[in-house]
């Protein structure tokens, strides 16, 4: 079934100079296999549309069942710089809890949150 | 020496609240206090303000306020403080601080000041290469009004040494300063990468205070927290080998978990396996994180890398201006009145021949906040505010966004909300950009005064 990413990961966004990064932590060790496999960098950057104007890089951190996506170019330029609202990039990180995700039927009870809202079935 | 080492965080930024840290000094039975209070601007923010403005010493502007919260129960229990709220003056906050220690009758405490971060006039011929762009250095010299170096622990540990009980420092990189008192009380040398590897990881887990307590962490039915209104403020219980347990007050709000703690550890890191300190470089990646009771989760694991040959330094450009303000709509059509107005906007700052570098007109309530990443499947909202903002060289031309928005009132679209204009409307741009210094060019300089 598809379900988006918010059923199977909790995000966290920083900022350092005009780098944002965004780590995307599985809240079961099974969930991060499929994160893996279908939330690449390449998915990841063109999920953000022009949010993110510099490449996208995705560490691995298996021991805490994490991906470190750090995205260049998503603060305008640096905080102060930023004509953005938010301007460090704070809430940047909930854009991808929108993303969406193929996962087994059987994982039903095991998601996080209410699954009506989003499921799609 | 101590089997374990009780370490709480004061502050995890300028604006944290207060009570938590005179909480945590009355109930934590802490060895040691820390306050971490600057961001990357805070350095050339302090200096431009102490130019305009004689009053402004140039230390945390809270530094009083936090000062009287902890200082009867440090003072009480024998907790030392180690502090960056010496922002461009630690001096200064030395000197407010032994005047307070009189006030409260402490006589006898010692007070330390470290000295050396701020390098300004000396950065052009110590640095080369700007990281951000390539560019040279040089190429910020009519600009700069502020350079200073990332310092490690090591003249923190100078100070404890001397017999300090309260550390004030300018720069100082943020997880250094609970760092500092790990090296001092388990004698770690400073090139002991394996213990400085996850001492460091331990301020880096609480520099941010309640952001792993259950701070900005709070979403409800995917993560619940326990009365997120009193978030009590992080402990770590380090031991000798520099394996920990983050804990927090009995009684108080949030919660530590493997969740809150994995957020932090990721948190404004880039490589999980290069994290670049002065101190040493921490590899996240063999961290073990394993719940061992009720808010308390024990970290162990971490490596490290012996630290690089340089500091980061850090240098802040006046570049410029951002003008900046909002006007709203709502009800049916609430998006298509929105649109004209940016469009109205946008002829406007023609005709007032506007000189922006950059320009950007958001629907808040709709794509503000995750702009181009915003789906194009996102509803239309009840209200809209459109807000304007535009960066530009001089204060004349930012002035003319909040001057255009005024015109938005009579000459604007129909149900045009506003707001009177009680604010400023223009900020002043402090460009941040890095470089790198050869480390045996700084020399830190520790300084005690007695109570």
């Amino acid at each position: 079934m598809k379900i988006t990413l918010q059923h199977v990961a909790h995000v966290r966004s920083g900022d350092k100079g005009n780098t944002s990064n965004i780590a995307v932590f599985a809240y079961e060790p099974k969930f991060y296999d499929v994160l893996r496999e279908q939330l690449t960098a390449e998915r990841f950057k063109v999920f953000y549309q022009g949010a993110i104007t510099g490449p996208v890089t995705r560490f691995e951190v298996a021991n805490i069942e994490a991906f470190n996506f750090v995205c260049e170019g998503a603060l305008g330029g640096g905080v102060s710089r930023n004509l953005a609202l938010d301007n460090y990039g704070k809430a940047l990180s909930s854009a991808i809890l929108g993303f969406e995700l193929e996962v087994p039927d059987e994982w039903r009870d095991d998601l996080r949150g209410e699954l009506r809202a989003t499921s799609k079935t | 020496m101590k089997q374990i080492i009780r370490i709480g965080t004061g502050s995890g930024w300028w604006g944290d609240r207060i009570s938590p840290a005179a909480e945590l000094a009355k109930h934590g039975q802490l060895d040691y206090l820390c306050f971490e209070t600057m961001a990357e601007a805070t350095i050339s923010a302090a200096q431009v303000r102490a130019r305009r403005d004689p009053s402004f010493v140039g230390h945390d502007t809270y530094l009083e306020d936090r000062l009287r919260a902890v200082l009867p129960a440090c003072l009480e229990h024998g907790t030392k403080i180690v502090s960056n709220q010496g922002w461009i003056n630690p001096d200064a906050a030395a000197a407010k601080a032994v005047t307070l220690l009189r006030e409260l009758g402490a006589t006898g405490v010692k007070v330390a000041s470290i000295n050396g971060s701020l390098i300004t006039e000396r950065v052009l011929s110590l640095t080369d290469t700007i990281l951000d762009n390539g560019e040279p250095t040089e190429t910020l010299a009519e600009t700069l009004i502020s350079a200073e170096v990332y310092l490690g622990a090591e003249p923190i540990v100078q100070a404890l040494a001397q017999g300090a009980d309260i550390v004030f420092t300018g720069r100082v990189a943020d997880p250094s300063l609970f760092l500092a008192p790990l090296m001092y009380e388990f004698g770690w040398d400073a090139l002991d990468h394996a213990h400085l590897a996850q001492g460091s990881a331990i301020g880096h887990l609480l520099e941010c205070g309640a952001q792993v307590t259950g701070g900005y962490f709070v979403d409800p039915g995917f993560k619940d927290v326990d009365r997120p209104w009193d978030l009590g403020f992080p402990i770590a219980e380090v031991s000798q080998d520099g394996s920990c347990v983050i804990s927090k007050l009995a009684g108080t709000g949030g919660c530590v978990t493997r969740q809150t703690v994995k957020e932090q550890m990721l948190y404004e890191v880039h490589d999980p396996a290069n994290y670049l300190t002065p101190d040493v470089t921490v590899d996240f990646t063999t961290a073990i994180v394993e719940e061992v009771g009720a808010d308390r989760v024990r970290v162990s694991g971490v490596t490290g890398k012996p630290r690089s040959p340089t500091l980061k330094v850090s240098m802040g450009c006046i570049e410029g201006f951002v003008g900046e303000d909002m006007f709203f709509y709502a009800g049916p059509g609430a998006l298509r009145r929105a649109e004209i107005a940016k469009t109205v906007l946008l002829e406007r700052f023609k005709i007032v021949d506007l000189k922006a570098d950059d320009v950007r007109i958001d629907y808040l309530g709709l794509n503000a906040i995750h702009g181009f990443a915003t789906p194009d499947s996102a509803p239309e909202p009840y209200e809209i505010a459109v807000r304007v903002a535009a960066r530009t060289r001089s204060r004349e031309q930012a002035e003319k966004v909040g001057r255009e928005v005024d015109g938005m009132a009579v000459s604007g679209i129909a149900h045009t909300g506003k707001r009177v204009p009680f604010q400023d409307r223009v900020r002043e741009v402090i460009g941040i950009w890095s470089s790198l210094v050869a480390r045996d060019r700084v020399q830190a300089t520790v300084t005690l005064t007695e109570s």
